[in-house]
């Protein structure tokens, strides 16, 4: 019964996917093969298109699967799994916080987390600003197009609060992106 | 407005803008929920990025549910999670059921490289956003710079070595500090 099936698989992956997509894709990739879902190079497809259109990957991925494989039913089907455990663990972890924030050991801990998550975003913004200008993850295949991108966008988001006085917006600095790109990468 | 629809229609956009994970949107949602509607204080946004990334999912919809609950009880959360599901799939079905070849339009491919490049510099304006906020102490400085370290130098060597793991030892060298120390004195108090 494909429906269970595509039910069951993306709840697992819901419920056991910690820290984001990027960290899930080997839960995604063994719930989608073990299934015979996709073939490998089909489900190397997929993550790139998720990664390239709007949204949480893994809301993405169960779409796509299940819309390949059962339909819209089986699309909304699989997109309703992935997100129920989340949504079901904050409700819960709502509902216990009001006490459990004051707890003096729980202070304890956020004390330590709060300063460690800062530290990993920061860090995740500088390594992928600099990957994606000067590519040391590919062996420096660097870019003159990407570099002055680069440089344009956060002079945008970095420089220009100073002159005008007002932050640009995520999104605005999205569709300037978006335009840039197809302009610099264009010609 | 209703606030039923608000919801719906901030997260809403908010899904309609999120590429590439998790840690792009925390700029998002401190731009729309934190500084413009003001549903949600800068501190309880990092109590719920602590909580997403504590707690299995995608971290938009984690963040969705909280803010959500929070304004409008569980019909809230249902909605807010709503608003965030609904753009992508609908983007996505589309997709699958008419573009075969989505990844090789030039237009597209082109839009997404820039867009990649933006994603980073969003991810590194909410790391500096919560820096700026962030406690003027050593302890959190220090760990802080600790993890900053850890996490460049398992990205840069591709260390298989996860967050969840970083976090752990952050949580058990801080609860090791309380125990020993007692609570820090309060006078401080975080900067706004």
């Amino acid at each position: 019964m494909i429906h269970l099936d595509l039910f069951l698989g993306f709840l697992r992956v819901g419920l056991f996917a910690f820290g984001g997509a990027y960290g899930a894709i080997p839960l995604i990739r063994d719930v989608v093969l073990s299934y015979g879902w996709l073939s490998d190079e089909a489900l190397i497809y997929m993550i790139a298109v998720s990664e390239s259109t709007p949204g949480p990957i893994m809301v993405n991925l169960a779409t796509y699967v299940g819309s390949s494989q059962a339909g819209f039913v089986g699309a909304v089907i699989a997109t309703l799994a992935v997100v129920l455990p989340s949504f079901i663990i904050i409700l819960l972890v709502m509902i216990a916080l009001k006490n459990l924030l004051k707890n003096k050991y729980m202070q304890a801990i956020l004390r330590g987390l709060k300063p460690c998550i800062i530290g990993i975003i920061l860090a995740t913004g500088v390594f992928m600003m600099l990957n994606n200008a000067v590519g040391f993850a590919e062996n420096f295949a660097y870019n003159v197009r990407s570099i002055v991108l680069t440089i344009i966008l956060a002079t945008v988001m970095f420089a220009l609060p100073f002159l005008l006085k007002k932050k640009v917006s995520p999104i605005m600095l999205i569709v300037i992106s978006a335009v840039c790109g197809i302009v610099i990468y264009g010609i | 407005m209703n606030i039923y629809l608000d919801l719906f229609l901030t997260f809403a956009q908010i899904g309609l803008f999120t590429f590439g994970g998790g840690y792009a949107m925390i700029s998002l949602i401190e731009n729309s929920c934190v500084e413009k509607k003001q549903w949600i204080t800068h501190d309880e946004m990092m109590n719920v990025t602590v909580i997403a990334e504590s707690t299995p999912g995608p971290i938009a919809i984690n963040c969705a549910t909280f803010v959500g609950y929070k304004k409008a009880g569980f019909l809230g959360a249902v909605i807010a999670t709503l608003g965030i599901v609904v753009p992508s799939f609908a983007v996505i079905y589309l997709i699958s059921m008419f573009l075969d070849n989505f990844l090789e339009i030039k237009l597209i491919a082109n839009a997404f490289k820039g867009i990649k490049i933006a994603v980073g510099i969003l991810i590194l304006d909410a790391g500096i956003t919560m820096v700026k906020k962030m406690q003027k102490k050593v302890l959190p400085r220090a760990i802080m710079v600790c993890s900053f370290i850890a996490m460049l130098a398992i990205n840069i060597f591709a260390w298989n070595f996860s967050t969840i793991s970083l976090m752990l030892i952050a949580t058990v060298i801080s609860l090791a500090i309380f125990i020993v120390k007692g609570a820090p004195e309060q006078k401080g108090g975080a900067k706004k």
